[in-house]
């Protein structure tokens, strides 16, 4: 093992197919015409002295450090933004050259600290490196001058030489580290596209600043996605790791365990202590960006609340008690046994985790499926995305996104509905800004004002601000327009799909009904926004839609993902790069849990459970009999378990009680069970309810895969061994052979195996072949050896696409008297999900309480001014938390985020769910705001319970 | 809200969907949807206010679907232990 060390090429690559062919230093180098000669050099081997040019942000020019000579032009260009020529005949080292580096190095250094030695970029700067490559042997300037390196000169007080920002949390800014290469701040416009970095004062006066003058880095908009530290030459931008324990001497490239973007990193170390983590430049959903949480929020894997022995207790008021792994085991096991005895067969179930690896969860639902011998296994995409796979599975034929991340870059039209991509998924969001800054146009339909609406230098052509609940109504009226005015693509529509099918639906969208004027009253929507909205996507280009869990989590969630795959068939826009339906997941890997056989009706691959020869496939090689009847969902479980029937649940990385709506039902399901196993790294919210407790192990101590948003199978790279003593797929495989199943994998790469020789859309893949390609999107087979960037490129997985009719349907949850506002929920940067990371990470000093946005209008209204604490209430309970008055949500509209356990948003949300498959209705709740004093009787009640839930016998009483 | 209740809801919530389809796909629609997702002691369930209760609250298109629906095994089936 040693240190990744990327090549920086200095400037982007150039996508063009013309070649061009020059000479360089006597080599002749072919390259695409608009590469930069500094490119073209190193792809040759040959490395011009740079310090302004880095390849992740285009050429700037500035440092006149990687000057070349070129045969009959005069004067030294730089070589960063000189492009290549054909037949160029160019010089990177010659005595002119030499001279005047040298000269561009002794000024440099003549304002800058010469404590190398002790410098936490000692090993890494390239100032350093590139001093020694110019032979840099003194400074005749001497040190005394004008500086910014020193905080006195002569005993007075240097007004140029600015204190070190240690406001970051993960990161610090020296400046009197700076050079004013500017790398930082063109890394935060080009890369992030959050700008709020910049170069203030002018000459010798010039120094980067964080937001406006004498911000520090913490209160200026800076979203600390680490690009500027990357970016960052020399030690002036370093993180707060390295500072501490030094450069790392390995790393091995992962794959982030937060967002369904998926980033790629390499973990740098130094022995089993992780120094940082840097994202890759050649992970191909990130292409090398990251944001805070990727790059910084890894510290609750070393978090002192980890909970690293199993524990059993006999009933839920008792204290833990610790205990081995093989009595932990042995307990599960009878216990399960004894309940299925009593009970039934069917009295027992498992909930795979979308936190963990693809072969984790495969082996869960294995064990549900083989070892239990029912079907009660699902998942907790049960509450995000089911409606993703019933609606786009009855569309086009199968469950997943038809793009992969790169197609944002050649799309002109973008349709952003129900997600929130700055906060929920940052690293595709900058991708996205980056297409737009570009000229690409975007609308935005959002109940609330999100950040894409308006930014720097990004703007919505349009923003649908509708009522939440009404998404189908919108979608159809976007569809009413395209079809009655005659923008839809008839060519596309009678090759790819059912002509008649588009008839009829084409008949239904055209009603008056479904017009914008007509549904306007209810969606709020002005309809000439929508008309206006309708032409631009249909007419504009290539038109892609990415959405979130604003189009799932509702009582039509699955007639809205149907909408939009109708959206996109009727103007064509499906089977090429540039286009497409792009559901954004929630979780690492939600795709993988839903590939991998997670739901109750289905095997891996998506085969209906019913399907005798699928049955037959996983019969003949784990040697039992399958059910053919689908098992219960999430929901129906608990409905069971308060009737009785359902006595025993096995829950693996997954805390429903906290993420699952109505929470007083959660928990009257799970205090009716009789044991209840929760795997986790600490203990949840569910834990509150659990008899037995299997401590859980992070991404960085395991081997395996995870699935991305965009189908992209990438490798989870163990880096340091379970501190809790066994990876989870060691404790479920454990378990399994506790219960008398003769499983004996060695290590992951046997699951996957299992899964490429059961699964016809993974047939190819192994961990080889992993290492070899990098990544792969399914399906991954003969027909598509190199997997499938984009799927139904020569028509759909079904055959023909179908058009569905969408009726709007109202949502039984509707606002009254009593409840006069509607509550949505949303994610905010800093904190994922329900939190149980990232609330154990310093990314608390961005969002330390989830906040209820009020519009002025409403607040007023109630006499809430903003900060007071307010009572939420909904029929389904009531909590207490702080107001923030804001006008990013409409009059009637209040939002909050769900990150924090005390908050209990979930107390609030209600049981209705989608028609199709159950998922809940998180973002529609008819709620009453009014001021308060503090917390709910039900939050200090709860709090207390979860306290005494949480004691370990002979330990003093958990934090949090 | 009872289990009953909650059933009744989400079936007629299917119905309610298949409704707005051309009619020749409402029954099929409503007995595929409903035997390809629900657990059998749902379907008992459901075969109990169906055959014992009148079909009580049931939308008029659950109740065209329910002889299209299929029957879960008996109970005594379902409650056999596995065989490892």
């Amino acid at each position: 093992m040693s240190l990744i060390r990327e090549i920086d090429f200095g400037t982007p690559a150039s996508k063009s197919e013309k070649m061009v062919t020059l000479t360089i230093d006597g080599n002749e180098v072919t390259v695409p015409e608009g590469t930069s000669i500094m490119r073209a050099s190193m792809e040759a081997g040959i490395e011009i002295p740079k310090l302004c040019a880095t390849d992740m942000v285009d050429a700037f020019g500035s440092c006149r450090l990687c000057l070349v000579e070129i045969q009959g032009r005069g004067g030294m260009p730089a070589s960063c933004t000189t492009p290549v020529a054909p037949g160029l005949v160019v010089s990177t080292q010659t005595p002119r050259l030499k001279d005047v580096r040298r000269g561009v190095m002794e000024l440099y250094i003549s304002d800058h600290p010469l404590d190398c030695l002790t410098c936490a970029a000692n090993g890494d700067c390239e100032l350093q490196d590139m001093a020694g490559a110019v032979g840099l042997r003194d400074v005749r300037y001497g040190y005394e001058g004008e500086n910014h390196v020193r905080a006195r000169n002569d005993g007075a007080i240097n007004i140029k030489w600015q204190p070190k920002d240690e406001s970051n949390p993960y990161f610090t800014f020296d400046s009197s580290k700076c050079i004013v290469c500017s790398r930082c701040v063109r890394a935060c416009e080009e890369v992030q596209g959050t700008f709020a970095l910049t170069i203030e004062g002018r000459g010798f006066d010039s120094r980067v600043s964080a937001g406006m003058q004498h911000q520090d880095f913490v209160s200026s908009e800076c979203v600390s996605c680490g690009a500027c530290v990357q970016a960052c030459p020399t030690a002036t931008l370093t993180e707060k790791s390295v500072i501490a324990i030094g450069q790392p001497e390995h790393s091995v490239v992962t794959t982030c365990a937060y967002c369904g973007v998926g980033c790629s990193f390499k973990a740098e170390m130094r022995g089993e202590e992780l120094v940082r983590m840097v994202p890759w430049k050649d992970g191909q959903a990130n292409r090398g960006h990251s944001c805070v949480k990727g790059r910084f929020a890894y510290g609750y894997s070393t978090h002192r609340d980890r909970i690293l022995n199993p524990m059993i207790r006999e009933k839920v008021s008792d204290p833990w008690r610790e205990v081995s792994w093989e009595e932990a085991f042995a307990h599960v096991a009878s216990e399960f046994r004894r309940i299925q005895y009593q009970y039934g067969r069917d009295s027992v179930g498992g909930i795979t985790s979308s936190r963990c690896t693809n072969e984790e969860t495969y082996l869960v639902q294995k064990l549900v499926r083989a070892g239990f011998g029912n079907n009660n296994v699902d998942t907790c995409a049960r509450v995000c995305h089911s409606p993703t796979g019933y609606g786009l599975g009855q569309t086009f034929g199968t469950s997943a996104g038809t793009q992969n991340f790169d197609s944002v870059e050649e799309t002109d039209v973008v349709i952003v509905i129900g997600a929130n991509p700055t906060d929920g998924h940052p690293v595709f969001a900058s991708r996205l800004k980056k297409r737009l800054r570009q000229g690409a146009k975007l609308i935005v339909i959002d109940p609330r004002r999100i950040d894409l609406v308006k930014g720097p230098h990004v703007e919505a052509s349009y923003h649908l601000p509708l009522r939440p609940g009404t998404n189908v109504a919108v979608v159809t009226a976007l569809s009413h327009v395209i079809v009655t005015e005659g923008l839809f693509d008839e060519k596309f529509i009678r090759e790819r799909c059912d002509w008649s099918e588009f008839e009829d639906w084409a008949g239904f969208v055209s009603e008056d009904r479904h017009s914008p004027e007509a549904v306007e009253a209810l969606t709020g929507v002005p309809a000439e926004l929508v008309r206006g909205a309708a032409r631009l996507f249909a007419k504009g280009g290539n038109g892609s839609i990415y959405y979130g869990l604003g189009v799932t989590e509702h009582s039509q969630g699955s007639t809205t993902v149907m909408a939009i795959a109708n959206l996109a068939m009727a103007t064509g826009n499906i089977g090429r790069p540039g286009v497409g339906v792009n559901p954004l997941r929630g979780q690492n890997n939600v795709q993988g849990s839903c590939d991998m056989g997670s739901f109750p009706h289905e095997l891996p691959g998506y085969r209906h459970i019913s399907d005798d020869a699928t049955r037959e496939i996983f019969e003949k090689l784990w040697g039992v009999e399958l059910n053919n009847e689908p098992g219960l969902r999430i929901p129906n479980m608990l409905d069971a378990a308060v009737e009785g029937s359902f006595k025993a649940l096995y829950i693996q990385g997954e805390d429903i009680l906290q993420s699952d709506p109505d929470t007083k039902h959660v928990s009257a399901g799970l205090a009716a069970m009789e044991c209840v196993v929760v795997q986790d790294l600490f203990l949840n919210e569910t834990a509150n309810y659990a008899h037995v407790f299997l401590p859980g192990s992070t991404f960085l101590e395991k081997d395996g895969t995870f699935t991305n948003a965009e189908r992209r199978i990438n490798r989870v790279r163990r880096v340091m061994t379970p501190k809790n003593g066994l990876a989870d797929w060691e404790v479920t495989q454990k378990l399994a052979q506790a219960m008398g199943l003769a499983w004996n994998y060695r290590h992951p790469s046997e699951i996957m195996d299992e899964i490429a020789a059961t699964t016809p859309s993974f047939a190819l893949v192994s961990y080889d072949y992993l290492d070899k390609l990098g990544s792969v999107q399914w399906p991954c087979n003969e027909k598509h050896p190199q997997g499938s960037p984009i799927m139904h490129v020569d028509g759909f997985v079904r055959g023909k696409g179908k058009f569905i009719r969408t009726e709007y349907v109202a949502t039984d949850e509707k606002t009254g008297p009593r409840f006069p506002l509607l509550l949505t929920t949303g994610r905010i940067l800093s904190q994922y999900n329900v939190g149980a990371q990232t609330r154990r990470t310093d990314n608390v000093v961005w969002h330390e309480e989830d906040r209820l946005e009020i519009h002025p209008h409403d607040a007023e209204n109630r006499g809430i001014h903003d900060g007071d604490w307010v009572r939420l209430a909904s029929r389904a309970g009531e909590t207490t938390l702080h107001a923030l008055i804001t006008d990013r949500v409409s009059p009637g509209v209040v939002y909050t985020t769900f990150h924090h356990p005390d908050t209990q948003a979930n107390v609030i949300t209600t049981d209705f769910s989608d028609w199709a498959t159950n998922c809940p209705e998180y973002k529609v709740t008819a709620v009453q705001v009014s001021p308060s004093n503090g917390p709910s009787d039900w939050q200090v009640e709860y709090d207390e319970q979860a306290r005494r839930s949480r004691r370990i016998a002979g330990k003093l009483e958990a934090a949090e | 809200m009872s289990n009953d209740a909650k059933l009744v809801r989400m079936a007629n919530q299917i119905a309610t969907f298949f409704h707005s389809q051309p009619p020749a796909d409402g029954p099929m629609g409503v007995a595929t949807h409903i035997n390809k997702y629900w657990e059998p002691r749902m379907r008992r369930q459901f075969f109990d206010i169906v055959d014992n209760r009148g079909g009580a609250g049931l939308d008029p298109l659950v109740l065209e679907a329910a002889p299209l629906v299929r029957r879960p095994p008996a109970e005594g089936l379902a409650t056999q232990q596995p065989g490892v």
